[in-house]
């Protein structure tokens, strides 16, 4: 059991965390509102987990314009991609051995 | 971590990513509505040109009028205005009642890779329209339909991309059999949105 859990990603314990990381590594890059949609979070609490994962550099941030609205997207960065990456592997072989 | 977390987890993962990328809320119904419309107008565009009689034996018509091309091009836009205006709205409702938005990235992607074959090939019709290729019209805008549908099913459901394929082979065959435009124009447009619709139907709307 513990080597399993040697690989999980502390920057993924949060659920939301890894929502975002997930949404992110599917698509190209993602805006604010939209993860705000799809997530059915507040504002506040989104900004908090993606300045966490912005931190651990899993993400790049763009900041633009939309007419004279500011629009934030997010992109998944090599690094976040990886450590996604390996925390599904870990999760996957979390699963492999409880079924043994 | 206990079992049953670890499975959410995963599962939360999947659907988040498939929701994310994809737009899902597209109506089956609306499939099934533009078929019959379809049919409708290829019915309508049939007696334009041959009158009231079911013949595809012998066939001594050919469109040259004026008038008789202006009535088919009425008739066609007025069954793509309403495939358009039906497909808009039963989707809208759709994603009410799923409570999802349709102006999200997926949908804004899905638009805008369905809408450069499909103006690309509205242009080319009109300008071939206008030169006087009528026979080309058929085949050539089932092709293009086709391949907007092949593009747009890159961000909504797998069983787009297969209606698409269909659309193209159908309409590569149809530039095989010039005059027979109008038939197969009508299994394009008409019968295969009808069984695509209700597959879809089907599969997801319910």
């Amino acid at each position: 059991m513990k080597s399993a859990l040697e690989h999980f990603d502390k920057a993924f314990e949060n659920r939301i965390r890894l929502q975002v990381m997930s949404i992110l590594v599917a698509n190209e890059n993602y805006d604010f509102n939209s993860l705000k949609e799809l997530l059915e979070v507040t504002d506040g609490n989104l900004a908090s987990h993606l300045k966490a994962l912005e931190k651990e550099e899993y993400i790049n941030v763009y900041k633009s314009f939309l007419g004279r609205k500011p629009n934030t997207s997010y992109a998944a960065s090599d690094k976040g991609r990886m450590a996604f990456m390996k925390h599904l592997e870990a999760l996957e072989n979390l699963i492999r051995q409880q079924k043994q | 971590m206990e079992d049953k977390d670890l499975y959410t987890e995963l599962s939360s993962i999947r659907n988040l990513m498939e929701r994310s990328a994809k737009f899902i809320s597209l109506s089956g119904l609306s499939g099934i509505l533009a078929g019959i419309y379809a049919l409708i107008g290829a019915w309508l565009g049939y007696i334009q040109v041959y009158g009231n009689r079911l013949t595809l034996s012998y066939r001594d018509n050919y469109i040259s009028e004026e008038e008789i091309i202006v009535r088919l091009f009425i008739i066609a836009l007025a069954v793509l205005v309403l495939s358009l205006g039906s497909g808009i709205l039963l989707t809208l409702r759709k994603a009410a009642r799923k409570k999802q938005n349709v102006w999200n990235p997926s949908s804004k992607k899905l638009l805008f890779s369905m809408s450069v074959p499909l103006l690309t090939g509205g242009c080319l019709l009109l300008i071939l329209m206008f030169r006087g290729y009528y026979g080309i019209i058929a085949p050539a805008s089932l092709i293009f339909y086709g391949l907007a549908l092949v593009a747009a099913s890159n961000y909504t459901f797998e069983d787009v991309k297969w209606l698409g394929i269909m659309e193209i082979i159908l309409g590569l065959v149809a530039a095989l059999f010039p005059g027979y435009g109008i038939v197969f124009w009508a299994i394009g447009f008409g019968l295969l949105h009808i069984i695509y619709g209700s597959i879809m139907h089907f599969k997801y709307d319910r």
